[in-house]
């Protein structure tokens, strides 16, 4: 329920709008071409990437920077 | 205590009483003086208030918004361009629940320009989530004030209130006034406790977030019960403020409308007229009434039904006009319940309204030759 108002109470609560659910191409990274440049790491605007090179699909929007800035092309945009 | 004083002095008495804390207040004809009294009474200590002096009227609702979003009672006035030019905050304050009292000095809205009277300025902004209750005369215009607050800020309403006061008409001229003792208004009007959306480092929250699809719809809905709630919240304050200052109030007034064959509609000043018109024609034995519409929102659709519903015609009288459908009152009632009415456009931009114009409505209305056509009263090229 929206509180009335629809003021937020609880510190942090945007965490719950999962952004993911906006995607329509979700990146898919073949870390076995991963040269480990970083790129993603740094170009996502939406801090999704991990040093890991893990993609959090909860908030990933699927914008695909991160396929465009790959050096190597380990990173695929496949439709939802 | 009894004085003569204009409508925008006792609407400015009645904010005096009601002791909000902060005041944003940009001066427009014909509000200006409300901005002027309420100057003096801060300046002059007798209102512990901060006056913000602001650049526009829409500085005026946002400060006013700002204000109450910390937590206390706000009070703003203006009049037609101002009120247009705070069109997209008072939406705003609406949506955020913010229970903020506006005077409203209803005039016409440009272009042509004029500083004169009609109720396009506050119809305009019918769909903006704000209460709006139209005031006869300078007691009205003190009294209303007052029950706007308790209105507003019942925890089952939380909305923002107007209260309309017809320019020029009742903001510049006099008439005798009951002013109620502060010890009166404190006990019908206790101090503003927040409780839903204000600023406390104790109790953070966010204010005037954004929404997704998910949440919007669901605050737009929880608006519209509270505005449908608000009816019985009026009702509810009616009865208490009788009991404290003796003066009767609902959200329609029905004026010898019990055996009437014709009822006139109308709101604001105008019913002065017109129950003038009655009295002189009751005396002649013709059947008329009016009822008198207080709350145009929430709109009282069961009370106007019930006031109108046996009298054989009826006649809607609009000091507004949508272009293409016509009067907003007159449609919105023709919407709302099966009754058969004449709709008449009158008085824009200040075009006199005198005795003789009512009369010609009565008339017209016992003979309607097409009840779709809208009637334009006192247009030049019919007479």
């Amino acid at each position: 329920m929206t509180s009335i108002g629809a003021t937020v109470k609880e510190p942090g609560s945007s965490k719950h709008n999962k952004t993911g659910s906006w995607r329509t191409f979700k990146p898919i990274l073949d870390k076995e071409k991963c040269i480990d440049c970083e790129n993603c790491f740094l170009f996502c605007p939406e801090g999704c990437i991990n040093k890991e090179y893990d993609i959090d699909y909860d908030y990933c929007k699927g914008c695909g920077i991160c396929a465009e800035e790959c050096p190597v092309k380990a990173i695929k945009m496949e439709r939802e | 205590m009894l004085r003569v004083i204009s409508a925008n002095r006792a609407l400015a008495e009645a904010v005096k009483l009601a002791r909000p804390k902060v005041v944003p207040v940009y001066p427009i004809t014909p509000q200006t003086t409300i901005s002027e009294y309420l100057a003096s009474f801060v300046a002059d200590g007798e209102l512990k208030a901060e006056y913000i002096m602001v650049e526009s009227e829409h500085s005026a609702i946002s400060a006013a918004l700002g204000a109450s979003g910390t937590g206390v009672r706000v009070f703003t006035a203006t009049s037609s361009q101002g009120l247009a030019l705070m069109h997209e905050i008072l939406f705003a304050a609406a949506g955020l629940r913010a229970p903020i009292v506006m005077g409203n000095a209803n005039r016409a809205l440009s272009a042509p320009l004029s500083i004169w009277n009609d109720q396009q300025d506050s119809i305009s902004e019918r769909d903006s989530g704000w209460m709006q209750f139209f005031a006869e005369n300078a007691q009205e215009a003190l009294d209303f004030i007052l029950q706007a607050y308790r209105i507003s800020e019942d925890q089952d309403v939380l909305l923002p209130s107007m209260v309309c006061v017809d320019g020029f008409i009742l903001t510049h001229t006099v008439e005798p006034v009951d002013i109620p003792t502060q010890e009166d208004v404190d006990k019908f009007l206790p101090p503003y406790q927040p409780t839903h959306s204000y600023l406390d480092p104790e109790h953070p929250m966010s204010i005037g977030t954004f929404t997704d699809p998910n949440y919007y719809m669901d605050a737009r809905y929880d608006m519209e019960i509270a505005m449908e709630g608000a009816v019985d919240v009026i009702r509810k304050v009616n009865k208490e403020f009788e009991e404290v200052f003796g003066r009767k109030y609902d959200l329609v007034e029905k004026y010898e409308c019990e055996d009437a064959e014709i009822i006139l509609v109308a709101m604001g000043s105008i019913c002065g007229t017109i129950k003038a018109v009655i009295d002189d024609l009751r005396e002649k034995g013709e059947k008329i009434g009016l009822l008198k519409v207080i709350s145009f929102r929430p709109f009282p659709r069961e009370d106007i039904y019930n006031a109108v519903k046996n009298a054989n015609r009826i006649a809607v009288l609009d000091k507004n006009i949508s272009m293409g459908i016509g009067g907003v009152l007159f449609n919105e009632i023709k919407a709302k319940m099966d009754v058969d009415a004449s709709g008449f456009i009158l008085g824009l931009g200040g075009r006199d309204v005198p005795p003789e114009d009512i009369i010609r409505i009565i008339e017209r209305t016992r003979n309607p030759t097409d009840t779709q056509k809208i009637n334009w009263i006192g247009i030049k090229e019919e007479e």
